[in-house]
């Protein structure tokens, strides 16, 4: 499945529109004075990029000195893609085992939604994926992923509501060694990153899948919601203290928020963006592409 | 932890104490610090623009008080301000005169719709009014499956048609359901998108036009950033919303959104949700808001929970055995047991301006089990005379609570200081306990 710009563009379009627009009215061909630097401003903390990288962003692109529309434009570009740094490929693993990914973040973010596509695309590349319901917590949770279970057509491991998530982790990567799965994906109950203990059952579960299988999880997935404005950058901070997530999937990216906090995101604590969500339907999951991410939104 | 905005005002406001008045010139600065911290709040920034606008004008001319810091005087301003835009108190639901009153419940995709559902049903069943509540998600997998669970939780009927069912058509029938078995509230949940669009309005336009409804509320994540205004003034404009409500304030978002979101539409934050469980609803209050969103912690709302949760009577009950000294570890116990009743201690915490990132809670709360655990291990003797506790003793304690001998050392040595010092206070008269808020 190649990462589609148009799709992409299609998703951000509301944004892209306001946001060269302004820059355009803003950035005059004189360079870069107080009212355009203003102006820039607003753009970019209206796109929830946040007060501090939005200054930082900024005093860059004042050192760059550029002067003219495309200048001004082709160094906010680089200034954006360093933050975001180049995109990384997936982790290889060792072969014989199944690829473990737990999926984690805050209720309502799209977890389940994003697992659902996630295995419709791993799927879809020839391999043999299988779910794991560890949310026992929220109502309904194990039945929301066993509809996506049946759409998807893959194979699910899930217990009773209440049960232990950590155990629920366990049987569901014993059975998918046993069965000679590819891919184990694993849902998590959404848990507001400042309660403690379920940080802590969160560990746990980490701490388990090390137990049955060294090495895994594999990756730990970080969902945010694009709507989330500067409180994703404390999300992220819990999260990367509590299970050191190996990367970001900005879900609901294809709504009219830009999702900017990725950038601080990325700039202080150092997480990558991997996919994005960018619609409702199963297929609607990309590979982040910081370039065409950047384009699309600057063209 | 971000620092308190009145410690960074009344740095920029440095200089400024004990003479002159606030001018445009000397409070600029200030006014950059009250900007950012609203931004960082996830204001929107037009809202804050001319927030900023309002509070400078305010500010300007008005002379430093003696016994006011600048910086406070001015965050006085700014809180003000806040709660003035807020709007000054807590506007509940408005009943419709014939039963039932129909509430339509409306918001993005994982905005917190269905569990706020199952709030409000049990918010009403506790005053007396028994809600009927009608899945009209039909669309997220497993969304009528969620409120069915929950109404069966609370005791709450559900009207449902299962998923993939009509939503408009399940909304008209779940309303007519509710007035044929004379329900006095019905609560319609609907279906979420991942962001607004023609098809979802139009949709939504018909619900409402099928049933009516009292009051339509806006169910707002707590946590959005800048978009949140965008969203408020779409549904405002093309559905009309009656109020919002504000859900996940139990994490360490500042919650900005609510000021962005009453700026635009113009209605009213009707409730804050927080938490999962369905008791966890609490009733707007502006200015605690408005401190939240200024960093300044939630004091009151701490308050208020202490006051639900210690009763009167057994306070005053105390506070008698410990002028008289005759506090003994059960009462020490019951205490405990009451101060659990207000949250976990991270919880509070979050309340508390300047606590919000404190570590080492859970060790705190481990340990107050653990007390809890040894008290429950002894006799009722020794819990009235805890000196008799000898070596022996503190072994089985120590055995039947799951913990060491210098635990329950450390416990006995703690309550005996507890004591004398209570001796000593009741020496120098009538007192409060600090935990009564009475």
């Amino acid at each position: 499945m190649a990462f589609s710009i148009t799709r992409l563009r299609k998703g951000l379009g509301k944004a892209r529109r306001g946001f060269w627009g302004r820059i355009r009215r803003a950035a005059l061909a004189s360079g870069l004075d107080a009212e355009s630097r203003e102006a820039l401003e607003e753009i970019l903390i209206e796109a929830d990029v946040g007060v501090a990288a939005t200054q930082r962003i900024l005093d860059r692109l004042e050192k760059a000195d550029a002067v003219g529309e495309d200048a001004i434009h082709n160094a906010l570009r680089d200034s954006l893609l360093e933050v975001l740094g180049r995109a990384r490929e997936e982790p290889e693993i060792p072969g014989g085992r199944p690829r473990v990914i737990l999926l984690v973040g805050v209720n309502g973010v799209g977890k389940t939604t994003t697992l659902a596509k996630l295995a419709a695309r791993y799927k879809a590349e020839g391999m043999r994926v299988m779910m794991a319901a560890a949310d026992t917590f929220r109502a309904a949770a194990a039945e929301q992923l066993e509809v996506w279970a049946e759409r998807v057509g893959v194979d699910l491991v899930r217990q009773r509501s209440g049960a232990d998530p950590a155990a629920v982790a366990y049987d569901a990567l014993e059975s998918a060694r046993a069965r000679g799965v590819d891919v184990l994906l694993v849902d998590t109950a959404g848990r507001l990153h400042t309660k403690h203990n379920l940080m802590e059952e969160l560990k746990k579960i980490r701490r388990v899948l090390d137990k049955c299988e060294p090495g895994t999880p594999d990756e730990v997935l970080l969902i945010l919601d694009a709507t989330t404005g500067q409180n994703a950058l404390s999300q992220a901070r819990l999260f990367k203290e509590a299970v050191e997530p190996t990367g970001l999937v900005i879900a609901k990216l294809d709504g009219t928020a830009k999702a900017g906090i990725v950038l601080a995101i990325r700039e202080e604590l150092g997480l990558d963006v991997r996919f994005v969500g960018l619609g409702e339907g199963v297929g609607d999951l990309e590979r982040f592409a910081p370039e065409a991410f950047v384009d699309a939104l600057l063209s | 932890m971000f620092e308190d905005l009145g410690e960074k005002l009344n740095r920029s406001f440095k200089g400024l104490l004990g003479r002159g008045k606030l001018s445009e010139k000397n409070i600029e600065s200030g006014l950059r610090e009250i900007r950012r911290s609203l931004l960082e709040a996830d204001v929107h920034y037009k809202v804050a623009k001319d927030f900023i606008q309002v509070v400078k004008e305010r500010s300007v001319g008005q002379e430093v008080l003696g016994n006011l810091r600048p910086g406070q005087q001015v965050v006085r301003i700014v809180h003000e301000e806040l709660v003035r835009l807020m709007g000054s108190a807590f506007t509940d639901i408005s009943r419709s005169r014939s039963a039932p009153t129909v509430i339509l419940l409306v918001g993005l995709q994982g905005s917190g719709k269905t569990t706020f559902a199952a709030k409000l049903a049990r918010r009403f069943q506790k005053s007396g009014q028994q809600p009927l509540l009608v899945a009209g998600d039909t669309a997220r997998p497993a969304a009528v499956e969620q409120l069915k669970i929950l109404g069966s939780e609370i005791d709450v009927r559900v009207f449902e048609k299962g998923s993939g069912a009509d939503p408009v058509e399940v909304a008209a029938e779940g309303v007519r359901e509710a007035r044929r078995l004379n329900f006095p509230v019905v609560i319609v949940d609907s279906r979420g998108r991942l962001h607004v669009d023609g098809e979802l309005m139009e949709e939504l336009r018909k619900t409402r036009d099928a049933i009516a409804p009292q009051e339509t509320l806006l169910v707002v994540d707590g946590m959005s950033g800048q978009d949140a205004a965008r969203v408020a003034r779409s549904f405002a404009d093309d559905l009309g919303i009656d109020g919002v409500v504000l859900t996940k304030l139990d994490g360490d978002a500042r919650g900005g959104a609510a000021l962005s979101v009453r700026a635009v539409s113009g209605k009213p934050i009707k409730f804050v949700s927080v938490g999962e469980k369905v008791d966890q609803l609490e009733p707007f209050h502006p200015d605690r808001m408005a401190s939240r969103i200024l960093g300044m912690g939630d004091v009151l709302t701490l308050a208020e929970k202490a006051q639900e949760v210690f009763d009167r009577k057994q306070t005053e009950k105390m506070e008698r055995k410990i002028r008289e000294a005759s506090f003994t570890l059960e009462d020490f116990r019951d205490q405990l047991r009451q101060v659990k009743k207000l949250g976990s201690l991270d919880d509070l915490a979050q309340m508390i301006p300047g606590m919000g990132r404190v570590k080492g809670l859970e060790a705190e709360e481990g340990r107050l089990t653990a007390i809890e655990a040894m008290i429950n291990s002894m006799t009722p003797e020794e819990r009235r005379i805890p000196r008799i506790i000898d070596g022996s003793r503190r072994k089985r304690i120590s055995r039947g609570s799951g913990t060491q001998v210098k635990d329950v050392n450390r416990l006995l040595k703690e309550f005996e200081q507890v004591q004398k010092l209570m001796k000593t206070m009741r020496k120098r008269g009538p007192f409060r306990m600090p935990m009564s808020l009475g």
